[in-house]
């Protein structure tokens, strides 16, 4: 735990979409910034530093796209920070933004993380073949595959696990209106009848391609307090972990890596909870390929090892279980690479504030944001709640 | 520079006084700057041996250090996801804390700044690298310009730069020998610097000399007018770390820290037609916040100028100007002796903090920059606090 305190004093998304051929790519993260401000309801002036989140930057081909756009950021004359972090940066640039704050240097802070797909090709961005390493020539569905198939192995999940957890997550996202897949009717069945792209992981069982922005404001102890007075709820920032991991090494658990499992361990302890499942009333997970939702169930510690698919299967993982995970659509509804992982973290922080609409979870008062990438080798999560943490002001590193 | 707030000079510190806020730089330790690398664009081959010096010099294992960060930039590396291989120089077996800016190691260095600062940890490394020779290095800044309306003219970067010295050259701002001076000053002061790429003067005939004069300069030819080769920064491949500590911590890893008594950074208009290019205001804002206003005391700055007249540029917004007798600027011999792009910024820094540690400076000024045209700056004053 730091020093001081913080909390999400607002959020704000663009509506996910395939191409948003309509605007420029500053002028897509400005759309999050301001309904971001407005949500807070702070001004920019009011902001002290600004800090960017995206994924590669041959996603969009410009190189450090923050430079160019510091104007529409609205950063010009104030601190422009621009954090990467493979896939886990959304949630990355979260935590980054926290501690600006958490360690008093400055008051309140605006994050935003984006992608604007459709102005490249990410397949291509991610197989370019790099000297001395295994090439990954099909996309991030080529490379997580063998982990999925893995993960079936080891744990005898049956087959329709993974097409649970799609159809979920698209009818989820369906309540959602800033979700870019609205697919109220998908079932079980439909999935496992969508077509085969990367064995065993089918087409509805995959993420979209999307344009979108997702930005937070993160305020202090006193913004927060403030805030909270004046009758505009806030999330509290309870606990932050990221870990990193290298991509290959002898003896590499890839399904469960040490790297998330360290992380998650470090959250529950600084957040004070000793049994997630029981303490945690929402999750938002990364999972891009739908199997992902039982791994990581099982990684974070919500399950026993091989264990996860039973939390899936038994419908705790829905809208109305016992821990429903990704009550957004998560990001198999909406990806917007760079942003994917601070919607995670936005959408914990929409959940204790219980500006959720249609895709709230009953009485959340503790939520889960979650981002991980590379190779599963970058994890970012944080834990907010509704309450100020118990734990104010004390160091446990 | 007019002073708006005047910031009491910090104390002198001891391990009895020493609190966990206060942070300093303990340890750094950069890779010679040379013109082509036989490595990947990962900067693996060039940290491994950097990390193993430092881990050396301070009597530390990978596994003392609590939090690490690194800058660098894919587009220099030509693939995405360039520091993910990077990682491997450190070993990170365990899984460890780590972080990454798309930035030059500079900025790295100050989210470890603030880690430290947040008192979840009291030891941090942060690193950059940078392997310029990879590709078209002036045709591929071109590519941090406008994506819509500038980027598809590609103005490389020395274009520009070539531009930002005319309009003060035709204002009456600066001079060619104002500028030839800032190189002459650099080569000669790089014969010191066993990192440094080159040093002194070599002559057609292709004898080298450690001496070099402003007039020899001017003597050659215009390479992108008004800037001739002595002008612009060398394409160099390298790599640098930093070991920053906070409270007792410091004093345990090093007799004499380096104490972090200003750290900020501001980003100025990308709109290259919509600001005075003669000026960098973001530098000057930067500086008075890390100063307090108040330059005086500092014997040494740094400055990441990669072409002659950005120092020019920057000795003016920092308040450093006309003191070049008072402040000794650059004496490594600066970023035009050896420019490791998203590495050149950090080794500005480690390189003030060097003197600092050393006792050759009791205050000193680290100075970094990213963007064209000195878009973006970040200053960082350590001080000796004895």
């Amino acid at each position: 735990m730091s020093k001081n305190l913080a909390a999400v004093l607002g959020t704000g998304q663009t509506k996910y979409v395939a191409k948003r051929h309509d605007v420029t790519m500053g002028a897509l993260c400005r759309e999050a910034i301001d309904r971001a401000l407005a949500d807070a309801s702070v001004t920019l002036d009011e902001i002290d530093a600004i800090v960017i989140g995206k994924a590669p930057d041959l996603f969009e081909g410009v190189m450090m796209p923050e430079l160019p756009t510091a104007d529409a950021l609205g950063a010009v004359g104030k601190p422009l920070f621009r954090v990467h972090t493979a896939g886990s940066v959304g949630g990355s640039t979260s935590i980054v933004g926290g501690k600006m704050v958490q360690s008093g240097i400055h008051r309140k802070v605006l994050v935003v993380a984006w992608e604007k797909q459709s102005e490249s090709n990410a397949m291509w961005a991610l197989s370019i073949p790099i000297p001395f390493n295994k090439p990954v020539g099909a996309g991030a569905g080529g490379y997580f595959a063998p982990h999925v198939r893995s993960y079936i192995r080891e744990s005898g999940a049956p087959e329709h696990v993974g097409a649970i957890v799609a159809a979920k997550d698209r009818r989820n996202g369906a309540l959602n209106p800033l979700a870019h897949l609205h697919q109220p009717d998908m079932t079980v069945e439909s999935v496992q009848q969508s077509q085969m792209l990367w064995d065993p992981i089918r087409y509805d069982e995959t993420c979209p391609s999307s344009d979108g922005a997702c930005a937070m404001v993160i305020g202090d102890e006193a913004s927060a307090d403030a805030s909270v007075a004046a009758g505009r709820p806030v999330a509290w920032i309870h606990a932050t972990a990221m870990r990193t991991e290298p991509t290959w090494f002898s003896g590499r658990n890839q399904v469960s890596p040490q790297a998330g499992r360290d992380a998650a361990a470090a959250l529950w302890k600084q957040a004070g909870i000793t049994n997630p499942l029981e303490e945690i009333d929402a999750a938002e997970i990364y999972v891009p390929f739908s199997w992902f939702e039982p791994m990581w169930l099982e990684n974070l510690g919500f399950a026993e090892e091989g264990q996860g698919w039973k939390l899936t299967e038994s419908g705790a993982t829905a809208l109305d279980g016992k821990l429903p995970v990704n009550a957004s659509g998560g990001v198999l509804s909406s990806n917007p690479i760079g942003a994917s992982g601070m919607i995670r973290f936005a959408e914990a922080a929409i959940q204790v504030t219980g500006k959720g609409g249609a895709h709230q979870v009953q009485d959340a008062r503790k939520a889960l944001g979650h981002a991980y990438g590379g190779g599963s080798q970058y994890f970012s999560m944080w834990v907010v709640g509704a309450d100020k943490p118990a734990t104010a002001g004390k160091a446990e590193a | 520079m007019t002073s708006t707030q005047t910031a009491a000079r910090p104390g002198a510190l001891t391990p009895e006084t020493v609190t966990d806020d206060d942070v300093a730089v303990v340890g750094f330790c950069q890779s010679p700057s040379v013109r082509r690398s036989y490595s990947t664009t990962n900067g693996t081959e060039m940290l491994v041996p950097i990390f193993q010096q430092i881990y050396k010099d301070l009597g530390i294992t990978r596994r003392d250090i609590g939090f690490w960060c690194s800058g660098s930039s894919d587009y220099m590396s030509g693939r995405a996801f360039s520091f993910i291989s990077s990682v491997d120089a450190i070993g990170a077996v365990p899984p460890i804390d780590e972080s990454h800016v798309e930035m030059d190691g500079a900025w790295a260095m100050y989210e470890a700044y603030v880690k430290l600062k947040t008192g979840e940890t009291d030891t941090a490394l942060a690193y950059g690298f940078g392997k310029s020779s990879a590709g078209n290095l002036r045709r591929t800044l071109a590519l941090q310009t406008d994506p819509y309306v500038v980027a598809p003219l590609w103005p490389d970067s020395l274009a520009l730069a070539g531009m930002q010295a005319r309009l003060g050259l035709d204002a009456g701002l600066w001079d060619e020998a104002a500028m030839a001076e800032v190189a002459a000053r650099s080569r000669r002061d790089a014969v010191g610097n066993p990192a440094a790429q080159f040093a002194g003067f070599r002559a057609p005939d292709g004898t080298v000399t450690d001496d070099v004069t402003a007039e020899q300069l001017l003597a050659q030819p215009m390479l992108a007018d008004p800037l001739r080769r002595h002008d612009i920064a060398p394409v160099t491949d390298g790599a640098a770390a930093i070991v920053l500590a906070s409270g007792r911590r410091a004093f345990a890893l090093c007799d004499n820290p380096a104490w972090i008594t200003g750290f900020e950074h501001i980003i100025d208009s990308a709109e290259l037609g919509g600001r005075d290019l003669t000026t960098a205001p973001s530098a000057a804002e930067a500086g008075e916040r890390a100063t307090g206003g108040d330059v005086a005391g500092i014997t040494m700055a740094e400055l990441h100028a990669p072409f002659t007249h950005q120092e020019l540029i920057l000795r003016s917004a920092l308040g450093l100007d006309g003191a070049a007798d008072a402040v000794a600027i650059n004496p490594s011999g600066g970023p035009l002796t050896g420019n490791p792009m998203f590495a050149a910024g950090l080794q500005r820094i480690g390189n003030a903090a060097r003197a600092v540690i050393d006792g050759g400076a009791d205050r000193a000024l680290g100075h970094a920059t990213s963007g064209p045209l000195l878009q973006q700056n970040l200053v960082c004053v350590l001080d000796g606090r004895r």
